[in-house]
């Protein structure tokens, strides 16, 4: 058998905003910013923390990774030897950088990819290889909103290790978050979902675990969706318009379409009428039809309208009418709110007030959690 | 007084024997016991005996049973039995809402060797088991005092089961009214997950409602949920928790206002008997499980008894029979033409009614309540204690006493340490206690763990159990993988987590193991 391969990519930058109260390291000028605040790189220490674990592997596995800081200096420092592709320039790194590293990785037929960075580094992973191949975070930024990361870096490394162990591996999706990085600076918190990454399954060493049990999840899903298109089945002649996320994807997959994660797919006589529409679009197919809109909660800040779905705009809601929302998550999403409200900021206060009070959110097969609405 | 331990941990290892599965053991050919021949006048009465059974019946192949000798057969089980740690090795404090109370040796020796109920047919006549008709009969009264309710049933095999006839009943009883269209069933998320659960195998919508900032159930959520369409509420009180929740009568009445029926979940009532009755706040059904409450045995699914009660307007839906007596005879009553039917053979489990009629007769009303007060003021001297310890944290109600279990949350160790509950679970297994629950999933408390100490356990066993929780906790500050890696002392190591629920690797039976292919697996391997 072939040894297993380890891919390894280290954000430098990552976290460095962080100590010196940048909230995040994107961009050039905020790199800038931090250097001059004294800011010192923490990835490759909290990188090595992970690899801890690995390193008495040794020959065992193959690490492939990309030059200098972003894994090869630190695999020479911990005495792994190590394949390093090729392409890192002078300066410093950036994005782009991540996301050929990634890429190289991913068509030398890694067995998991092991990235140590933020929200950020995890957007680029997820733009280069999607789930395409399985993927484990090392916590080193300042922002770790998505569900790719391990608790600690310590954990990261025995999950990988136990991952490239073994020989029948189970992976699952894990959503990519971050949060509007403008926004998040003035101090108002917005978390956007990006995508989707493929993590190892091991429900006490990943973030986002906290509130989950082993394999309650799937079944949930599979709950979930089994209700909805029952629902869906009870009125064939209406149109669904169905929101962002992994849940409201699953029920895509059930129907057999192949819709977005992002974007606002309409669905009509059980197929695809509109792929990742617009507001016009869905004012259009929901004029003079009987509509309904199926959404779930994106990430920790339980938005229901008004973030990453605003496509859904008042006139299409009040078009469709408050009765016919559906919202589905799964208990665990719900939790993960820790006792807050689900919100609604459709940017129509009366809109708003209307869908104050309680809802029933689809939370397994006929199953229902009534959650407050605030806004 | 018992001798002070210097130090309250006990140095454990357990037996880990590298046995091999019983059907591994079998050679052919080999017996445990050999069966007489049938004597001559037997056979000329029956035959071969075999020949009678009619040929459809009668298997082709005989059953592949494994063929092992006694001696090793007895060596097989008392090895296993080295392997687990038993309620009676352990103070089982560790499985909260379990209520896992010791229980009494006398009753198992009566229900074990009394002829009265070891040598009975269960098609007996009523006639010919009046001694069991009684029990059953008067444990009936006794429950019904203790809840306030005005009938029992002794049939559901055990609590969920009893959740799942209550909502049969529930059913029956709208369906009688016109109101078929209530299919809906309000529950909590701390209520035992069963009342989610059992009802939706009954075919129920299940709507479920989350706690409020003080931790107990959203009554304006409540108020939200029913509708013409609400079937009932079930409902546990204290909850999972521990946290009492003062105003039930209120979520009650909204329940009654909507047309609803409610139901207590009271398999664990340890917190409230002789103390709050089901009656006072409005119930219309609840279930005792007799298996914990009252002290018959509990664990390894059973057997189990879920004590049904009902008030007096849905009698005519209870399951029968019923056991009436007219003052001197006891007999069986069929004839109920609105009742759901039978939920189970004959009687139900009367070993298991027999044990809570004799701790009840041990106890006396006082003594029930005495038990009560016992088990919640173990369970507030654990709580202080536990609380103090590194990493322990308490969610909901801050300030406020739990009754007679609480649910932790060891987050704070976790953010600490990256040690988490399920780590510290299973280094307990080191010093000889039993692992603890951390709760029903998905997690609500982070990181939880639920213990309930019962009135069964003294300081000292509450002292030892603490002590270990301080001694992993200071552990997992020191060397965080030293607790993730346990146990160490235990006859299983590590547990493949990420495995345990994969359909794949699960093989429950000889037969599975076989069709799986582990069994080839593991000799390749």
């Amino acid at each position: 058998m072939d040894r297993p391969k380890l891919g390894l990519v280290i954000n430098p930058i990552a976290g460095i905003g962080g100590r010196v109260g940048l909230k995040g390291s994107d961009g050039p000028e905020i790199l800038r910013l931090a250097m001059v605040r004294g800011a010192a790189p923490q990835a490759a220490a909290r990188a090595a923390e992970a690899l801890r674990a690995i390193v008495p592997l040794g020959d065992r596995i193959e690490v492939l990774t990309w030059p200098g800081p972003m894994g090869a200096d630190l695999c020479r420092q911990l005495g792994m030897a190590c394949r390093v592709g090729r392409g890192l320039g002078q300066g410093p790194t950036s994005g782009a950088d991540t996301e050929a590293a990634a890429r190289w990785i991913r068509d030398e037929a890694a067995d998991l990819l092991l990235f140590a960075g933020g929200d950020g580094t995890a957007r680029n992973v997820c733009a280069a290889v999607g789930e395409q191949i399985a993927v484990l975070g090392v916590p080193a930024g300042v922002k770790i909103h998505s569900a790719v990361f391990a608790v600690t870096p310590a954990s990261a490394g025995i999950v990988a290790r136990r991952f490239l162990e073994q020989t029948s591996r189970r992976c699952r999706p894990a959503e990519v978050m971050d949060i509007d990085e403008d926004a998040f600076r003035q101090g108002r918190v917005c978390a956007r979902l990006f995508g989707s990454l493929c993590v190892p399954e091991d429900p006490s060493r990943l973030q986002g675990a906290k509130v989950g049990g082993g394999g309650g999840t799937g079944q949930g899903i599979e709950g979930i969706v089994a209700t909805i298109v029952e629902q869906m089945q009870a009125d064939p002649d209406g149109v669904y318009l169905i929101g962002p996320g992994t849940t409201t994807r699953a029920v895509k997959e059930r129907l057999g379409i192949e819709g977005t994660l992002l974007g606002v797919d309409v669905v009509y006589g059980g197929r695809m009428a509109a792929k990742d529409a617009d507001e016009r679009t869905l004012l259009e197919w929901v004029a003079d039809r009987r509509a309904y809109i199926i959404i779930t909660i994106i990430g920790g800040q339980g938005h229901l309208f008004g973030r990453g779905n605003q496509q859904i705009s008042p006139a299409v809601l009040r078009r469709v009418g408050t009765a016919h929302i559906l919202v589905a998550a799964t208990t665990e999403k719900l939790i993960g709110l820790g006792g807050r409200p689900l919100w609604v900021d459709t940017g129509d206060a009366e809109l708003d007030r209307q869908l104050e009070g309680h809802i029933r959110v689809v939370t397994g097969y006929r199953s229902y959690t009534l959650c407050r609405v605030g806004r | 007084m018992a001798r002070r331990r210097p130090d309250p941990l006990r140095r454990f290892h357990q037996a880990r024997w590298d046995e091999e599965m019983i059907y591994e053991l079998s050679v052919p050919g080999q017996r445990g016991v050999l069966v007489p021949r049938a004597e001559k006048a037997v056979v000329e009465a029956v035959g071969d005996g075999v020949s009678a059974i009619p040929d459809d019946l009668r298997r082709v192949r005989p059953p592949a049973l494994p063929e092992v000798s006694q001696p090793r057969i007895v060596r097989h089980y008392a090895r296993l039995s080295q392997e687990t740690l038993g309620a009676d090795i352990t103070p089982d404090i560790s499985m909260a809402t379990c209520t896992m109370k010791y229980s009494p040796k006398v009753q198992e020796h009566i229900a074990a060797r009394h002829p009265g109920l070891t040598e009975v047919h269960p098609l007996q006549p009523g006639e010919t088991i009046q001694g069991i008709l009684a029990i059953l009969y008067r444990l009936e009264r006794f429950l019904c005092e203790i809840s306030g309710l005005d009938h029992f049933s002794f049939q559901p095999g055990g609590g969920a089961h009893a959740i799942f006839t209550n909502a049969a009943i529930m059913r029956a009883y709208h369906a009688a009214r016109g109101e078929a269209g209530r299919d809906e069933i309000i529950t909590t998320i701390f209520s035992h997950p069963a009342n989610a659960a059992a009802p939706a195998t009954a075919g129920y919508k299940v709507i479920t409602l989350l706690p409020d900032e003080h931790g107990v159930p959203d009554l304006k959520a409540l108020k939200a949920a029913v509708s013409e369409r609400t079937a009932g509420l079930f409902i546990t009180n204290p909850e999972d928790t521990g946290i009492y929740n003062p105003h039930i009568d209120a979520y009650v009445q909204v329940v009654h206002a909507a047309g609803g029926l409610c139901a207590y979940d009271q398999a664990n009532a340890n917190a409230v008997l002789g103390i709050a009755r089901a009656r006072e706040c409005g119930f219309d059904l609840c279930h005792f499980n007799l298996h914990k409450t009252f002290s018959a045995p509990h664990g390894s699914m059973g057997p189990a008894l879920g004590a049904l009660g009902a008030t007096a307007a849905l009698e005519p839906f209870l399951p029968v029979p019923r056991i009436t007596c007219d003052g001197q005879r006891y007999a069986l009553d069929h004839d109920h033409p609105l009742s759901i039917g039978r939920v189970r053979s004959f009687l139900g489990n009367v070993p298991v009614a027999l044990k809570a009629y004799a701790w009840i007769l041990q106890h006396g009303f006082e003594g029930l309540r005495e038990a009560a007060i016992c088990s919640v003021l173990n369970s507030n001297y654990l709580e202080a204690e536990v609380c103090h310890i590194p990493g322990v944290t308490l969610p909901y109600a801050r300030g406020q006493r739990r009754l007679e279990q609480v649910r932790f949350s060891w987050e704070k160790l976790r953010e600490d340490t990256g040690v988490g509950t399920e780590d510290v679970k299973r280094r307990i297994a080191d010093f000889g206690l039993q692992h603890y629950w951390t709760s029903h999933h998905p997690w609500v408390v982070p990181e939880p763990f639920t213990l309930e100490p019962c009135e069964s356990y003294s300081k000292e066993d509450l002292d030892e159990y603490i002590g270990v929780l301080r001694q992993i906790a200071n552990e997992a500050y020191a060397d965080p993988e030293f607790v993730k890696n346990a146990p160490y002392n235990s006859s299983i190591h590590r547990v493949p987590e990420q495995f345990v629920d994969d359909p794949d690797r699960i093989a429950i039976t000889w037969r599975q193991y076989l069709k799986k292919g582990w069994a080839q697996r593991q000799t390749q391997g």
